[in-house]
């Protein structure tokens, strides 16, 4: 029953693609691009389209997901990437989509009626980030504006690491991705980027054996425990966490981020994207270590 | 559905035996041992004698940090079990008998799909972080009542008495409704989805004295109701025309049953998040073994109820520890293997008398 639906709806977006070829070519003007690059892009993941926006192929996206709300330019619809629906993508004639996950089924059906996918699936490490935005560097024909972002990414990482004041014993962290204490290990994308500050990842041992991909959900207990020097809110937005709310939580009062102020509030996109803003979120967290007196 | 109903759970004899005292002692050593258990261990390692000792104000040489664990985190989260687990098997025991149908429980009347709708609407309303808000059991008791209302709406529409198996059609046909507007709600409203999604696989790792005071009252109210109503529910079993003639006013008793037992499992939800299972296998294992008559059956499913639950919970909390896995995980993974252990063996003694 499932596949008829499916070949109907391909066809219907089929004729749809076709219907509007006839004036995509208008547009050739307006980009610096190679003319072969993509001028009707769409992007279904909000990291991707900060790259695009980074690397100066803004001009070439023509729609997002309802979740890339940055920059403020960029042209948000209400197209889902949670439940992505082909048809809704194809009303915007795209001649490249950039999706978030492996592509899947979705990258299956685009590619099926002609239009060119570029899975793009969460980084996890620093590298993937780069060779993300290398990629979509080339894909735009926007290369060395790609490369300049980078560059100017790796020296402003180091300019922050050589920042960090140096420890006898480094500090540790808890970072949390919502109040039923979700958190991140090091071998995490944001892991590594704590790492870069000197910091020692409490979350740690609940994910040794990597089951829970590096996402592992903590025993309130165990953090109280763990007491770790600083505590990173990466759910203010979601779930409108803010120190006080943190502290009130049970058993939470004797923590010494609590006690001593050192429960710092991050910005819940730009802590779960690895894009250029990746630098924001060193730098928060560089502020917060050198926050804390060398003992 | 109906063939079951009849097979499986028999009208018991208004003679049937009344509650034993040692099933009684049975279910108050379970509950005691449980706390002790979800007490004196966890993810982080406590000396029990120094758990013991703080707990009873003998001082103890446990830091500031581990009498929060124990005083802050472990004994709310304890007692929630213990409240939960046994309102939810208390519950699910009165909808069995009110309908009687083995199979009646929360989720099957569409009770919890109306709650959950109803707390999910006042989280997206609401919002207000890391608490259950206040409304929430008032706003899944009405989800639920009105879900329960429908599906007996429902199945009474044909005319005349609702039979079981038009009831259950109805409630299944309920739950997917009301189910399918909680997704809508939820999926329209993205900045809050992800508390909603918390909130549905279980709180109770994060919970605290809130949730405990917030249940307590609606808890109370709905042991006392449902408690009174035990000997009633044992007459209702053998007819409504019989019960007439008993003195017993069935269509009234039914009402009162089905509204209090709607209160406690929306109170239960609302705090817990949707924990399936424990409705139907705690009140099952009970009549299995202890006997049939809901005077029996109603204050032993209180009892093992919580002790199911506060065991289950610290399963989920040291299995896999520091890491948490989510409760409903652990009620259905130990809870239906037990059951078909306990129905195998009631079956085989069953055959040989």
């Amino acid at each position: 029953m499932k596949r008829p639906l499916a070949a109907a709806l391909v066809a219907a977006a089929t004729l749809l693609a076709a219907c509007g070829d006839d004036d995509v070519t208008t547009s050739a003007t307006t980009t610096t691009a190679a003319p072969d690059a993509p001028d009707r892009i769409v992007s279904m993941s909000p990291t991707s389209t900060e790259m695009l926006f980074a690397i100066g192929a803004g001009d070439q996206v023509v729609a997002v997901d309802d979740y890339s709300n940055y920059p403020e330019e960029a042209p948000i619809t209400d197209l889902s990437a949670y439940e992505p629906n082909v048809e809704a993508i194809t009303t915007y004639e795209p001649d490249l989509v950039v999706l978030s996950d492996g592509g899947g089924e979705l990258a299956a059906s685009l590619e099926q009626i002609g239009i060119e996918v570029l899975a793009l699936p969460a980084a996890t490490t620093l590298d993937d980030a780069y060779e993300q935005i290398a990629q979509l560097g080339d894909v735009t024909g926007h290369g060395e504006e790609a490369d300049e972002v980078i560059a100017d990414m790796r020296a402003d990482l180091a300019e922050l690491v050589a920042e960090v004041p140096e420890r006898a014993t480094p500090l540790t962290y808890f970072h949390e991705l919502d109040n039923t204490l979700y958190s991140v290990t090091s071998e995490t994308f944001i892991g590594e980027v704590y790492a870069l500050a000197g910091l020692e990842n409490v979350a740690d041992p609940a994910d040794a054996d990597g089951q829970s991909g590096g996402y592992p959900q903590l025993s309130a207990e165990f953090l109280v425990e763990a007491d770790p020097d600083l505590v990173f809110l990466a759910d203010t937005k979601c779930c409108q966490q803010t120190s006080e709310t943190f502290g009130a939580r049970p058993g939470f009062e004797v923590l010494q981020a609590v006690t001593e102020g050192n429960v710092v509030l991050l910005d819940d996109d730009i802590a779960s994207r690895w894009g250029p803003r990746v630098v924001d979120l060193l730098r928060a967290i560089v502020d917060a270590v050198k926050a804390v007196p060398v003992s | 559905m109906t063939q079951v109903a009849t097979t499986v759970s028999p009208a018991p004899s208004l003679r049937a035996a009344g509650l034993r005292p040692g099933w009684l002692v049975a279910g108050f050593a379970a509950v005691a041992a449980a706390a002790v258990a979800g007490l004196v261990m966890g993810p982080v390692q406590l000396t029990p004698l120094e758990v013991v000792r703080q707990l009873l104000g003998l001082g103890s040489d446990l830091d500031a940090r581990q009498i929060a664990i124990v005083e802050q985190i472990r004994l709310p989260r304890v007692v929630l079990g213990l409240l939960v687990g046994s309102t939810l098997s208390l519950c699910g025991a009165s909808y069995q008998g009110v309908f009687r149908n083995p199979l009646a429980d929360p989720y099957l009347l569409g009770a919890a799909a109306g709650a959950g709708l109803g707390v999910t609407i006042v989280i997206v309303g609401a919002a207000e972080g890391a608490t259950t808000p206040a409304l929430a059991p008032l706003a899944a008791f009405v989800g639920a009542l009105g879900a329960v209302a429908l599906t007996y709406a429902l199945g009474t529409s044909g005319g005349g008495r609702a039979s079981t198996a038009s009831l259950i059609l109805a409630g299944v046909a309920v739950a997917s409704f009301l189910t399918a507007m909680q997704t809508y709600v939820q999926q329209r409203n993205q900045d809050t989805i992800r508390q909603v999604y918390s909130w549905i696989l279980g709180r109770l790792s994060t919970a605290g004295w809130h949730e405990v005071r917030l249940l307590l009252p609606y808890a109370v109210v709905t042991w006392v109701v449902l408690l009174a109503h035990r000997r009633v529910l044992d007459v209702l079993a053998v007819g409504d025309d019989e019960a007439a003639t008993l003195g017993v006013h069935a269509r009234r008793s039914r009402l009162i049953v089905i509204i209090a037992a709607s209160l406690g499992t929306a109170a239960a939800v609302s705090v817990s998040g949707l924990i399936a299972f424990v409705g139907i296998i705690v009140p099952h294992t009970v009549r299995l073994l202890a006997g049939q008559s809901h005077r029996v059956v109603l204050p032993l499913s209180i009892l093992f109820g919580g002790a199911f639950l506060c065991l289950a919970d610290l399963l989920a909390r040291t299995l896999s520890s520091p890491a948490e896995i989510p409760i409903g995980v652990v009620t259905a993974f130990f809870g239906a293997p037990f059951f078909v252990l306990v129905l195998r063996s009631s079956r085989r003694m069953g055959a040989t008398t």
